[in-house]
């Protein structure tokens, strides 16, 4: 008990160096947590934006798929695998699709492009495909005959609205597949990947032209958030069994997935110099702290007091004011992220020239993500007491004469 | 009866900058229970040396040390800290007390370290400050204190964990003459009150006048040994 008293009493015998320990304690958990529920923020969002472009977090495919994507790799529409999606939580919309690829020609011009046949609506859920509509008028019904032409392709091919054009290509089964489809609307996309290349039919007549009726290549999934991605993926893929396969975005798209990764690490970089300057500041104050009371140490030691008692005071200092600061932190920490999470930082320049062209806000929104406020606490918290084990180790080599000697 | 201290031919030699300096060389020392010895000397003459040899807080090169009869010299740093907590007060040249801990605090707190009953410090604790006459100063923390009255403290400190014997390195050294002739006096009753053994460096004539059995070292050896009747305080 009295061990806990002493330690007390020391925290304010200076309480300047107390101040400034328990601060550098606290801006290290505040700018830790910060930092990290910001970058979880970014990339999540990031991820969010992008996943919204066309590809979904989660899409379901027949097994194979995505190795060969082509139509005789494509699965029958099925009730049961709709039902399995709808029943599985965290999945907050889902659109069936047949995408192949096809021969554009207007006159004397072909090109190639991507025919992508979709439920209106459960496409719209996903990819808000209506808001793209710049020319023209989104599908009417889900039977809709006409097509939407991404306006890269329109300029490439030389059409207008209102033209017709004609598709050739490959049908289910080698059968030959080749229609006309008037233009009704013009899509616009922010990536020139996609404004070049896609042309959308509704899923009726898509599944017509390619001569594959009740045929689907996919099944697109919006998600509540990606932190529920692991589950569902585990849970659709236990449910639907091996043969179907259920790809997440990064296992789609693995170079993006890397790109985010290399970022990440990065900040990662960051995190460990904020840690490393916080650890020199709250050194310099326990070589202070031990300069200063050297004699006194000595003293104690000399009249009787075991050393293990002493390191027990010195620990108690040192878990008081990291605790203090640390809990201060993580309590500052969630006004800050919550601040950030409703008020995200908005920016400028170059970046966010980008982020509208593509149809996103230009923000920086952050998470609140428990899991960062616990690791960042802890890791915290571990460097601090590690720290503490400097006075804990000079007490333990103390010999008493000498460090009474000034 | 055991003797309080019995050192055996004890050396202790330092090597500074590789010069071996003989702080202590060849000493004998007995002590009786209720002596009051001053250990004179040069600065220099290894009286500090000595203190820190007998008290546990240094280890001689050769010789032993019998403390109440124990031999120090074969006891373990672990139970080195442990003889010196039950066995021997100490009061150093200056700040002796923990800033941050009151008058009383610095006082309980080697009760405390001894495993002591609070009713039972708290007893000890009164009688202390009323044999130092510092009753009204219990609650007040060092830096509050003068030189004297923080020497007062160590004293009542050093007598709190019931030791064998009181090593006092120049005590008064840091005092003006009265308060250290007012320390004298709370020693010497202390010693005659409760037949604490006292062995203190000075080189203060008018602390050594007050001792009553004078050793005198010289180069870290014992050039004479004398007793004397102690004058009494005016
Ligand atoms: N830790 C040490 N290292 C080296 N030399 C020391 C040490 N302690 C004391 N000495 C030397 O031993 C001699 C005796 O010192 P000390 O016992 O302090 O004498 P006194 O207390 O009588 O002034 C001196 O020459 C001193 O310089
Ligand atoms: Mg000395």
């Amino acid at each position: 008990m009295w061990v806990l008293k002493l330690a007390w009493k020391n925290l304010w015998r200076n309480r300047g160096r107390t101040a400034v320990t328990i601060s550098a304690v606290f801006f290290a958990v505040v700018l830790s947590i910060t930092a990290g529920c910001l970058q979880d923020g970014v990339f999540a969002n990031l991820i969010r934006n992008m996943v919204s472009f066309y590809s979904g977090y989660i899409q379901i495919h027949q097994s194979g798929y995505w190795d060969q994507q082509v139509l005789d790799n494509s699965m029958t529409r099925d009730e049961q695998i709709e039902e399995s999606i709808r029943k599985e939580p965290g999945v907050t919309a889902f659109s069936p699709r047949i995408e192949s690829y096809a021969l554009a020609s207007a006159g004397e011009v072909t090109k190639g492009c991507m025919v992508v046949g979709v439920d209106p609506e459960k496409e719209n859920a996903i990819t808000m495909l209506k808001s793209k509509v710049v020319a023209g008028a989104y599908f009417p019904h889900a039977n809709a005959s006409g097509a939407l032409v991404s306006e890269g392709l329109l300029q490439r091919l030389g059409l207008a609205l209102g033209d017709t054009v004609i598709l050739l290509s490959q049908g289910y089964h080698g059968a030959l597949a080749a229609g006309q489809f008037p233009i009704t609307g013009v899509l616009k996309f922010g990536s020139p990947e996609l404004n070049d290349q896609l042309l959308y039919l509704s899923l009726p007549s898509a599944q017509d032209f390619f001569s594959a009726p009740g045929q689907l290549t996919s099944y697109v999934l919006a998600l509540e958030s990606d932190d529920v991605q692991g589950q569902v993926q585990a849970g659709l893929q236990s449910a639907l069994g091996s043969q179907m396969e259920v790809m997440n975005w990064g296992e789609m798209m693995p170079e993006v997935e890397q790109h985010i990764n290399t970022d990440k690490s990065g900040m990662y970089t960051i995190q460990i110099i904020l840690y490393l300057l916080i650890c020199f500041g709250i050194f310099g104050t326990l070589l202070m702290m031990m300069a200063e009371r050297q004699h006194e140490m000595g003293m104690l030691i000399a009249i009787g007091m075991k050393k293990a008692k002493l390191v027990q005071v010195v620990l108690a200092e040192s878990v008081l004011t990291v605790l203090v600061g640390c809990l201060a932190g993580m309590l500052a920490s969630v006004a800050v992220t919550y601040y950030l999470k409703n008020y995200p930082i908005r920016f400028g320049g170059d970046m966010a020239d980008m982020y509208k062209r593509y149809g996103f806000e230009p923000i920086f929104p952050a998470s609140m993500n428990p899991t960062i406020f616990f690791t960042q606490g802890i890791i915290v918290l571990a460097l601090a007491l590690v720290l503490g084990l400097y006075p804990m180790f000079k007490v333990l080599r103390m010999n008493p004469v000498l460090a009474m000697k000034n | 009866m055991k003797d309080v201290i019995d050192a055996h031919n004890i050396s202790k030699t330092y090597n500074r900058d590789t010069i071996p300096v003989a702080a202590v060389q060849h000493v004998h020392l007995h002590l009786v229970r209720g002596e009051f010895t001053a250990l004179v000397g040069p600065s220099g003459s290894g009286k500090t040396t000595l203190l820190n040899l007998i008290g546990g807080l240094d280890r001689p090169d050769e010789g032993s040390i019998l403390i109440h009869g124990t031999d120090i010299t074969k006891l373990s740093a672990n139970q080195l800290i442990d003889f010196r907590l039950r066995n021997i007060g100490f009061v150093f040249q200056s700040f002796n007390l923990v800033p941050v801990l009151t008058a009383r605090e610095n006082v309980e707190l080697i009760m405390q370290l001894q495993g002591m009953k609070g009713s039972e410090i708290e007893a000890r604790v009164q009688a202390l400050f009323r044999q130092i006459g510092m009753e009204d100063k219990m609650n007040t923390r060092p830096s509050q204190l003068s030189g004297g009255q923080q020497q007062r403290v160590a004293v009542a400190r050093a007598l709190a964990s019931k030791p064998q014997v009181i090593l006092a390195d120049e005590p008064t050294a840091n005092l003006d003459s009265k308060s250290a002739g007012n320390l004298l006096d709370i020693m010497l009753k202390l010693n005659q009150e409760e037949q604490m053994t006292f062995i203190f460096s000075t080189h203060d004539q008018r602390v050594i006048e007050r001792a009553r059995r004078v050793i005198t070292l010289v180069d870290g050896a014992i050039v004479s040994d004398t007793a004397r009747v102690a004058t009494e305080s005016t």
